[in-house]
């Protein structure tokens, strides 16, 4: 299952059958990344009858999760949960730490660049480290812009292979 | 005005202040002066109209007579609104857009910064993610402002007349009112008035970089945002805004 983060009583079994079923639930716009690649499950929980399911937005403007939470009520839905809530969460804040090892790897494979460290102030001050180029590897690389096709991603080109390409912004 | 009357009334000035500054950014999309800019121009509109459904929702609650985001957005009048008045200003120049944001977003960046601490957990919650999103809005601003203040002749005269023209409308963002004090005195929100020096230390000495003569921290103020009385612009901004919701009432996706 990898780093799943913050989710509780990941011992029983019947919250580890539904958090593998969420790796089948992806994001709209990246569709490598599964939900828990994305790190915004925040909590999986059976009470009562009620399956509720944490998720945390990644910006706050993000319009792909009121499709993301259909997406996952859909997917529980379609494999037998009768009762399915999903509860959106703020705090804390999700950040581009919760991305999982392997959701990065895809994320490179996929052509987007992934967050290049901790999202610590650093990131948030402009002063980032070298950005990897995902068609060649080279690190040198100049942004063009900090806001790019969507809320998450920036901007940047490749001085060695003259390509422009997204990068999945720290946050 | 009791608390809960109090704590509707923040949550519309700080979702209105969202609402209304994302849709003026959002009237800039396929207007941008170049397209790199068009995209971070529409991607900051989307932080803040995000931001602006999370804290509309949580006033409804608040109000608790039922209202949703959509009702609160599309079904009031200019005079409910509590949007802050440098909101409402028109886009003007690319030199005006910036000026009027950056003003904006340093705001909200102090008050956001204290707002982690609100003993209101939605709020604090809110804050938490606002937080980061708005330092990427500092920083874009910000730039720009350097590059147009000690740019050229003419995109130093462009941001000259911004500020000078925008500066009136500032002090209206720190408004505070009676219902404010009974939720600073709970812990609910920061005390904004005393981030006003805050807020113009770091404006004028980001101004004076950009060789930009910086207005008197006493200059003559507009204010009533917060007792709706708002500009002109703001019934065209609604006019606009509205105009779908209003002609379809009780619809829904």
């Amino acid at each position: 299952m990898g780093d799943i983060h913050h989710i509780s009583n990941t011992d029983a079994p019947r919250v580890r059958e539904v958090i593998k079923m969420l790796d089948e639930v992806f994001d709209p716009e990246i569709p490598v990344l599964s939900v828990n690649d994305m790190g915004i499950i925040r909590d999986v929980k059976f009470i009562d009858d009620v399956l509720e399911v944490s998720i945390t937005p990644t910006y706050s403007g993000c319009p792909a999760m009121d499709m993301i939470a259909g997406d996952i009520k859909r997917k529980l839905l379609e494999n037998g949960y009768g009762n399915v809530k999903i509860k959106t969460v703020l705090s804390p804040a999700w950040t581009t730490d919760w991305l999982t090892e392997n959701g990065k790897v895809k994320l490179m494979k996929y052509g987007i660049s992934p967050p290049e460290h901790s999202a610590n102030k650093k990131a948030l001050l402009g002063e980032e480290t070298a950005v990897k180029c995902p068609r060649c590897g080279s690190t040198h690389t100049t942004m063009i812009s900090n806001f790019g096709s969507t809320a998450c991603k920036a901007l940047w080109k490749c001085e060695e292979c003259k390509e422009p390409f997204d990068y999945f912004k720290c946050i | 005005m009791n608390k809960q009357e109090a704590l509707f009334d923040l949550t519309l000035r700080l979702g209105d202040n969202s609402l209304i500054f994302g849709h003026r950014l959002s009237e800039l999309c396929s207007k941008g002066p170049f397209l790199e800019e068009d995209i971070a121009t529409t991607n900051i509109a989307l932080d803040l109209v995000g931001q602006s459904r999370i804290l509309l929702s949580y006033a409804g609650q608040v109000e608790g007579k039922g209202r949703s985001e959509d009702d609160l957005a599309y079904f009031r009048s200019a005079p409910q609104f509590r949007c802050a008045l440098i909101a409402q200003l028109p886009n003007g120049d690319f030199a005006y857009t910036n000026a009027k944001l950056y003003f904006y977003s340093v705001y909200a960046s102090l008050f956001l910064s204290a707002l982690m601490k609100s003993k209101d957990e939605t709020l604090a919650g809110f804050a938490g993610k606002a937080i980061k999103e708005t330092a990427y809005h500092v920083r874009h601003t910000s730039e720009w402002l350097l590059r147009f203040g000690d740019g050229t002749e003419e995109s130093h005269n462009r941001l000259q007349k911004a500020v000078d023209d925008i500066w009136m409308y500032t002090a209206d963002m720190f408004a505070t009112t009676e219902g404010d004090k009974l939720l600073i005195a709970d812990g609910i929100i920061p005390d904004l008035a005393a981030m006003k020096s805050e807020w113009y230390k770091i404006v004028s000495a980001h101004l004076k970089t950009a060789t930009i003569n910086v207005p008197a921290e006493d200059a003559w103020q507009q204010h009533g945002s917060r007792e709706g009385k708002h500009l002109e612009a703001l019934t065209y901004i609604l006019g606009e805004m509205q105009v779908v919701a209003r002609a379809h009432p009780g619809a829904s996706w």
